[in-house]
């Protein structure tokens, strides 16, 4: 076995230095009815190039952005990566360390991380941001917990246009902790609606939350409900599936949310069949203390060099335990890498430029479908790189038609949405040509004759 | 000796920021081939205020600069106790790069996406065959979000059965996730005292009616076996409680002993851990659940199931605890677990938990005689000493430095909670009798240098780029990212 180095040799000398006879000696401590008597059951061991030959057979059953047409988005997005992404997470000092406990020897990791926190606060316009969470759902689950232990009130108001596995997520980690959800419907523009939003906060409400864009791809008035949110006092936690939008639009924080918490997938990172992923979560200066994860700090060494710690640990379960802010241990490190790289490579103008590519693009063809016949543009607000369209007939029957094509023409909704059988989710990002998008067109079209 | 640990030429990098340049790019995109258009005015920020403007070759130096003031395993020797830093096959990172594997859009329909259904279902089922629970989720991203999802089974299991119970018992030698998830699901946590081993009376003293379950680590974090572990099970579920157990120790066990076969209820796996993947610097990892037939209907949604007509994902489970995260966990991370134990098979793997207990085992041998054992049982993979002997005012923080000095990453220090200036040392199975010696050889220098000169201890590390840090200023104070 290639990755074991003991010759039978090495094994005598040890069992020697041990002062046992044999190998199984060792495991004398495991009484014999709970010893497993048979060897275990597994597929036979590959060499290498068996092995990599099964895997490209696992690989060729998949479709993705080269076998098809992709307008396939919905909280994971098919973005361009730069080749000095993988190339740089790459370098095995990054990737085969652990968690930065040892800062002396962990300075590239560390640094990274609180470039990384710099980064996703410049994007976010808030105050301070951790070291990652897993993903955008569980970050805005962890979201919506910290804003009960920052206001001590357990209702949360949540847009029905938040993600929906964002939605499932936050009950899932809500489901025995006593909270109240009450769902806010949208209007007919996309939009959250004000007004039900409005009706339903109070003074118990610790928390609303809102997609930002929202998972039709819909650009919420954060400001306008952030004010409404905080006069009683509660948090607005804006929850970002596509961050590539903050290159263009008007930061959370800007616009008065109290917490962001969002996805990083598309700062770099593969679509990778859902993961690993990125969760980003920042906050205002006020609830430093009750944040979720591992936080970055500035220090210097004893001879007054700037140097990076994890900091503010007392807030952590190997400390604090139950009283911990959260249970997380391990986070998604190497995805901060590469979201890191990605951004530090984008810079300010690339950011912004990839960002109005996506709009001009997703513009171009909402405009072209909403002229097809058959298909309407259910909802009129502004949009990012994202939109549903509502066909005459059912959703799926008109993707599974595309696909003859080698079209992956979006996402149906009706898994999701009541009342939503005939309408799918089209994303369309720098990486869709014009004349991909127009062929997207052309088999909508086709289809509907 | 010759010390692996040296000096040599190590370039200063500042931060990303401090290089900016206006002007300069770092990207590249195709020119627009549709019309350009604006969102509405008031949407639209003026610029991301801060980020960096650099050249490719920029952020190349910078990277490949921070880097070289890592260790990771491909590094050298990293003990690190509970956290299993075993080699990362290179492999694995190339079949998870093949197009179809780190390509493959998560929406995408089912009957394209077969070969991706394919690997996680054959890793289930090789999960299921090394813990002996019959089913698996795959879905949760880390080790705590697995116990966070079978402490939520747990409990929707109680609530099934008409009451929730409203305590968890767990031992002093437990990680902190584990009272932290437990907290998470709404249970009071009581803390069991054991001794190095816990015992089927202080369990069976402690169990009632309002125990919903007992968290256990098998092998425990001093790295000994549970040995009345099947007692212990007996004891809980004969008052109506279950039994989870932290599986961050399963390295010990394959092909040796299931969990599922002890009784045990509910496991999470770390295939950062146990299968060889790379831990990336803090993640991402992957913390799949193993669970016994009362606790399936409650698995997390979707679940990954075969038929005759393929793959497929099932979501309608109305006893589901429900989604943990999106999609389906992460995949990457499975991908590489299962290319693992593709390659090493059934005997393979039972020779690595061979091995890795021959390590620990050989590394106790050759310590004990300089450094306070506190718990003289037989170790698995993995040997906890404490700082007690340690001469010249000297502690477990001093040893850790000094190894640095020496070339190596520091064991675990002061965890277990329960031992005292802890030193918790797990080899894994990767590192030669070669390896081993040498480290041996560094840390029985290290006392001899306690002894004799303790100031090397105090002032270490010195052959690093940076030495040690102001911890109690950073939390002061915090500055958390750069503002120029």
């Amino acid at each position: 076995m290639r990755y074991i180095p003991h010759t039978e040799e090495d094994i005598h000398q040890m069992l020697d230095a041990i002062g046992v006879d044999a190998v199984d000696d060792l495991f004398s401590g495991i009484p014999a009815d709970v010893r497993l008597q048979r060897p275990m059951n597994l597929a036979p061991a590959l060499a290498e190039g068996d092995l990599l030959r099964e895997f490209k057979q696992l690989s060729r059953q998949n479709a993705t952005g080269d076998s098809h047409l992709s307008f396939l988005g919905g909280g994971a997005y098919n973005h361009f990566i730069p080749a000095v992404v993988d190339q740089l997470i790459s370098r095995s000092e990054f990737y085969t360390a652990y968690t930065p406990y040892q800062p002396e020897i962990s300075q590239g990791t560390l640094q990274a991380i609180f470039e990384y926190q710099t980064l996703v606060c410049q994007l976010t316009g808030m105050d301070v941001a951790n070291a990652s969470m897993y993903d955008g759902a569980s970050a805005c689950a962890e979201a919506v917990l910290m804003t009960a232990r920052a206001t001590r009130r357990k209702k949360v108001l949540i847009s029905a246009a938040l993600h929906p596995e964002y939605r499932e997520t936050v009950e899932t980690y809500c489901r025995y902790l006593d909270f109240e959800l009450v769902t806010i419907p949208f209007a007919a523009d996309g939009r959250t609606d004000l007004s039900a939003m409005e009706k339903a906060l109070g003074k118990d409400v610790a928390a609303m939350v809102t997609g930002y864009p929202n998972f039709f791809g819909v650009v919420e008035d954060l400001a306008a409900q952030a004010i409404q949110v905080h006069g009683c006092g509660a948090r607005l936690v804006a929850a970002v599936a596509e961050p590539i939008a903050l290159g263009l639009l008007k930061s959370p924080g800007e616009l008065g949310a109290d917490i962001v918490a969002g996805e990083g997938q598309s700062f770099g990172i593969p679509v990778a069949f859902g993961g690993p992923y990125l969760g980003f979560f920042a906050a205002r200066q006020q609830d430093l203390r009750s944040m979720p994860g591992r936080l970055v700090g500035e220090t210097v060494d004893l001879e007054g060099r700037r140097g990076f710690v994890l900091t503010l640990s007392t807030r952590e379960q190997h400390i604090r335990r139950e009283k911990a802010t959260s249970n997380i241990c391990s986070n998604e490190g190497l995805c901060a890498l590469m979201a890191t790289v990605y951004l530090s490579l984008m810079g300010k103008a690339g950011i912004r430029e990839v960002a109005e590519q996506n709009l001009s693009k997703t513009d171009y063809a909402r405009r072209a479908i909403a002229a097809l016949d058959g298909y309407t543009i259910p909802f009129a607000g502004p949009v990012f790189n994202e939109f549903v369209v509502e066909s005459a007939e059912p959703a799926p029957a008109v993707l599974a038609r595309l696909e003859q094509q080698n079209i992956l023409g979006g996402i149906p909704l009706g898994r999701y949405f009541e009342g939503m059988a005939n309408r799918f989710l089209v994303c369309v990002t720098e990486q869709n040509s014009k004349a991909e998008i127009d062929a997207l067109v052309a088999a909508l079209a086709g289809g509907g004759q | 000796m010759t010390t692996l640990g040296t000096s040599g030429l190590i370039l200063n990098e500042k931060l990303m920021f401090e290089h900016s340049d206006p002007g300069r790019k770092g990207y590249s995109l195709p020119a627009l081939d549709v019309p350009e258009v604006a969102m509405p005015a008031e949407l639209v920020r003026a610029e991301v205020t801060g980020f960096p403007e650099l050249s490719e070759v920029d952020v190349v130096r910078h990277f490949t600069r921070l880097s070289t003031w890592n260790y990771g395993v491909d590094s050298g020797f990293y003990p690190l106790g509970s956290c299993t830093m075993k080699y990362n096959p290179k492999i694995n990172e190339s079949v998870a790069r093949l197009p179809g594997l780190a390509g493959i859009h998560p929406a995408t329909p089912e009957h394209l996406s077969q070969g991706a259904l394919k690997l996680m279902y054959e890793l289930q089922t090789s999960l299921a065959e090394i813990s002996g629970f019959p089913a698996i989720t795959l879905q949760p991203a880390a080790g705590a979000h697995g116990e966070l999802a079978g402490m939520l089974m747990v409990r929707a299991w109680h609530e099934a059965q008409g009451n929730p119970r409203s305590k968890v018992l767990i031992p002093d030698t437990a990680h902190g996730t584990n009272p932290a998830s437990a907290t998470l699901c709404g249970y009071q946590v009581v803390p069991v005292t054991s001794d190095g081993v816990l015992s089927a009376q202080t369990v069976a003293a402690h169990m009632d009616d309002e125990v919903a379950a007992l968290m256990v680590t098998n092998p425990n974090t001093l790295g000994l076996f549970e040995s009345e572990i099947r007692a212990i099970c007996d004891i809980v579920h004969a008052k109506g409680g279950l039994v989870y157990c932290d599986g961050a120790n399963l390295n010990a066990l394959m092909g040796i002993a299931r969990p599922g076969d002890m009784g045990i209820d509910v496991m999470h796996f770390n295939l950062h851990k146990t299968f060889a993947t790379p831990h990336g610097g803090g993640g991402p990892g992957s913390g799949p659940v193993g669970v016994t037939e009362a606790l399936v209907p409650f698995l997390p949604v979707p679940v990954v199931t075969s038929s005759a007509s393929g793959y497929r994902l099932q979501y309608d489970r109305p006893q589901s605890i429900g989604r943990m995260r999106s999609f389906f966990g992460n995949f990457g991370v499975m991908v590489r677990a299962y290319a693992y134990i593709r390659t090493m098979g059934a005997a393979g793997l039972k020779h690595a938990s061979e091995m890795a207990v021959l390590n620990a085992n050989y590394v106790r041998a050759k310590l004990e005689g300089t450094f306070h054992l506190p718990y003289q049982n037989r170790s698995l993979h993995e040997v906890v000493f404490s700082d007690r002997d340690l001469d010249g005012d000297c502690h477990t923080l001093d040893l850790a430095k000094r190894l640095i000095d020496y070339g190596y990453h520091p064991p675990t220090i002061y965890f277990p909670l329960v031992v005292k200036g802890a030193i918790m040392i797990e080899p894994t199975e990767t590192e030669s009798q070669e390896t081993l010696d040498e480290f041996c050889e560094a840390m029985l220098a290290i006392a001899g240098e306690a002894r004799d000169n303790p100031e090397l201890l105090h002032a270490a590390p010195v052959r690093t780029r940076i030495r040690r840090l102001d911890e109690t200023a950073a939390a002061r104070k915090p500055r958390l990212k750069w503002e120029g």
